[in-house]
């Protein structure tokens, strides 16, 4: 895809140019850049997948005597107790995710607030009978979905608790940032000078742009992005069902305008993600209640959209399978009906994707939305940001106990090649699935319905998934 | 100058094919600020970094029982006797350690002051002085738990004498760490008609392959010297990836890991000929594909 090419030619071109310069503002003179404080490492944005950077790193042993600074642009949020109702802004977290937050103890906090495990996906497309069923073998869970407020609560836990080597600062919009040259002369400072907005100064040797998919810190860094907005906005609610079940399975169809998603919260309330155009998104948002309960329920239910070619089609490819592999195909669960939505819940966002040519430079790195950014179809936003984590952690703790520059761009580029090895592959598929789900067209729709129940009689490949 | 005085004694008095010469000095004064160029002349002692700082790390940390994984170096004093640019003294005070780095160049030493002044944590924990292992000597008995001798004794005229005043700079039980090149057929084909003729990864005239040192005659004098030799490592570079790594054999590269016994010291070297135990500063190794 354009994707692909576009990062491994971004690439090329860069190292043509002989290295990565910038054409931004120089380092200042030594004496200016003095007096601010030198930190080991700043990240800049408090979101989740900035704080988490931040704590793993605060509680990481090689990073014992090092001083690292968070910078988030809104206020302390104290979250010392959950509200009774849901919020509507949930996250599906990975096995691996849960794994990187309970290596700091982050898992713990989450547990003990509020989570729901799931052991199931169903996905399904509205113009055919094809469908593929995500279960691991042993019963584990195969995710989590937990409100992001849950998530910011059990960071905000943690990076209380190494306050001695991890700096938050609360209400700090940096805007500026100074890039110093890679080998530097002997009159400018070697190291990266922030200004915020309140006119304070900061100097790192690293810093780590965790801003979102508006990154000002790729922007400033002069890093390309591709980028592309997507003619669809997500609607997002807490919903409440019609009768308490197990409800430990997340369930997604493919509509010609967008998946729509059930994400379980509780034996009686689950988590809508409906990708739909604007125009229908605010539709949904301006009917009253009981209309826009009606849609859900019709969007999960109907078979308005199919066609007799298309079933006798996916019919037959269906007995294929049987014969060929009887345990191949599994059977169909009933999703579960809507009976109310939270009032006050219901809220939308915009849908785009974008993907940074390079991941690092000389003392910069880019990790979660400000690296990359993609559709929620397949749940893996922050788990991608998560991952990032990581392996940026585990370069720096190396080069750490190695007495190595942190900003040097040799362990850099590790984490920017490993990240960008899994990335690209994953958000290129992400890409390619929206837009072969967005279309009535019937070679299209039997291509993706042979394509799903193949690849769900196939183990291999949807152990991959 | 008192290091160009002391290059005009060596003339006069020694025996053997001095590798001292006022238009290497002069090559390599033009290379003194190159050092921190990581893609640059001194690129191959860069990426030694990446196994010789975990050698000598590791190898501390397994002999001592009281330290902090945070700050693995804490408290050691470290002398590293021909530093350069100060490449390996940084990372060494990144680790904790109290680092002195000597060279007889003072150009190198300029810009190694340079480059830590802008770092507080280093600008504190290094020190910086031109000067030979000798004049250490007369200040320093004794003193240092660590000396790091790094693509160093290839350049010594006298190197017993060099030994014998580790031993004297040194603490009882303290660590003695070499590397250097070794001296075979396959060195000269490798280290210098490849790396400096052929390929040009190290500059002409680097190295001397009659001034290699086999690791047996390292192990003879150091044991003969008050040391007990603990590690020998050979070491391989891979000139496509830019890297190096451990290897069995040492017939290249190697690495040496030296202890100085609580036993009695050796008498005090004296005499008009003054030696230069680092006329060169360390320039990259031998290489081999």
């Amino acid at each position: 895809t354009s994707a692909v090419m576009a990062v491994v030619c971004g690439r090329k071109l860069q190292a043509a140019l002989g290295g990565r310069l910038r054409a931004g503002p120089w380092a200042p003179l030594r004496s200016v850049a003095a007096a601010a404080p030198l930190y080991d490492v700043v990240v800049s944005g408090g979101g989740m997948v900035g704080s988490a950077m931040a704590a793993v790193l605060g509680h990481d042993i090689h990073f014992h005597d090092k001083k690292i600074a968070l910078l988030e642009a809104g206020p302390r949020k104290e979250y010392d107790r959950m509200p009774s109702s849901y919020s509507n802004r949930v996250s599906s977290i990975s096995p691996g995710s849960a794994t990187l937050l309970s290596s700091f103890g982050a898992w713990d906090h989450v547990c003990s607030l509020r989570l729901k495990p799931f052991r199931r996906m169903q996905v399904w497309d509205a113009c055919s009978e094809a469908m593929i069923v995500f279960e691991k073998d042993d019963l584990d869970d195969m995710g989590y979905i937990v409100e992001n407020d849950v998530i910011m609560s059990a960071l905000t836990k943690q990076l209380d608790a190494v306050a001695d080597r991890v700096e938050v600062f609360y209400r700090s919009r940096a805007v500026g940032y100074t890039w110093p040259l890679p080998s530097h002369s002997c009159d400018t400072s070697p190291w990266v000078q922030i200004e915020l907005a309140d006119g304070r100064r900061l100097q790192t040797r690293l810093l780590i742009g965790a801003d979102g998919h508006n990154s000002v810190v790729r922007k400033e860094a002069e890093i390309n992005n591709i980028e592309h907005r997507y003619d669809q906005s997500a609607v997002v609610a807490t919903l409440h069902l019609s009768e308490a079940t197990d409800n430990n399975v997340a369930w997604q169809r493919f509509l010609p305008t967008g998946p729509i998603a059930l994400l379980p919260l509780s034996d009686t309330a689950s988590s809508l993600v409906w990708s739909t155009s604007h125009e229908h998104a605010l539709e949904l948002l301006a009917v009253d209640e009981e209309s826009f309960v009606d849609s859900i329920n019709s969007a999960f239910w109907s078979n308005v959209n199919h066609s007799d070619f298309i079933d006798t089609a996916g019919a037959v490819f269906r007995s294929a399978i049987s014969l060929l592999k009887p345990s191949g195909t599994a059977v169909r669960q009933l999703p579960p009906s809507v009976a109310k939505v939270d009032p006050e819940s219901r809220a939308m966002f915009p849908l785009g994707m974008g993907h940074a040519t390079e991941y690092v430079q000389h003392r910069v790195a880019l990790i979660g939305d400000a690296a990359h950014r993609v559709h929620p179809l397949a749940g893996q936003g922050v788990n991608l940001g998560f991952g990032d984590i990581a392996c940026l952690a585990h370069h720096l703790s190396a080069a750490a106990f190695n007495g190595s520059d942190l900003g040097s761009l040799k362990h850099l580029l590790k984490f920017e090649t490993e990240r960008q090895r899994h990335n690209v592959s994953l958000i290129a598929a992400i890409d390619v699935l929206k837009r072969l789900y967005s279309t009535r067209l019937a070679p299209l729709v039997l291509l993706r319905t042979w394509g799903l129940q193949a690849t769900n009689a196939l183990p291999p490949v949807k152990v991959r998934i | 100058q008192l290091s160009f005085f002391r290059l005009t004694i060596k003339r006069l008095f020694s025996t053997s094919h001095s590798s001292v010469d006022p238009k290497e000095i002069k090559k390599f004064q033009l290379l003194a600020h190159k050092w921190w160029d990581e893609e640059g002349e001194y690129s191959a002692l860069h990426s030694m970094n990446d196994i010789r700082v975990p050698f000598i790390r590791d190898t501390l940390l397994n002999m001592s029982s009281n330290y902090h994984l945070g700050n693995p170096l804490s408290g050691v004093k470290i002398l590293d006797v021909g530093c350069g640019g100060g490449l390996l003294s940084e990372p060494l005070g990144r680790l904790g350690a109290s680092v002195t780095g000597i060279d007889p160049l003072e150009d190198n030493i300029r810009t190694a002051d340079r480059h830590k002044s802008f770092d507080p944590v280093l600008a504190k924990r290094i020190q910086y002085k031109s000067s030979s292992l000798e004049e250490m000597v007369e200040e320093c008995m004794e003193t240092f738990d660590v000396i790091v001798a790094s693509e160093v004794v290839e350049h010594v005229a006298d190197l017993e004498m060099f030994i014998k005043c580790c031993f004297q700079v040194l603490k009882p039980g303290g660590s003695l760490f070499i590397t250097t090149i070794n001296k075979t057929q396959l060195s000269y084909v490798l280290g210098i008609v490849v790396a400096e003729k052929i390929i040009g990864i190290v500059p002409e005239g680097t190295h001397e392959w009659e001034k290699f040192v086999p690791p047996e005659e390292l192990e003879r004098l150091l044991e003969s010297n008050g040391f007990s030799v603990k590690t020998v490592n050979g070491m391989l570079y891979n000139p496509l990836s830019g890297s190096w790594s451990w290897m069995e054999s040492t017939s290249i590269n190697y690495a040496m890991h030296a202890v100085k016994s609580g036993a009695q010291g050796q008498s005090n070297p004296t005499g008009a000929v003054s030696e230069m135990e680092s006329e060169q500063p360390p320039a990259t190794a031998g290489t081999t594909m």
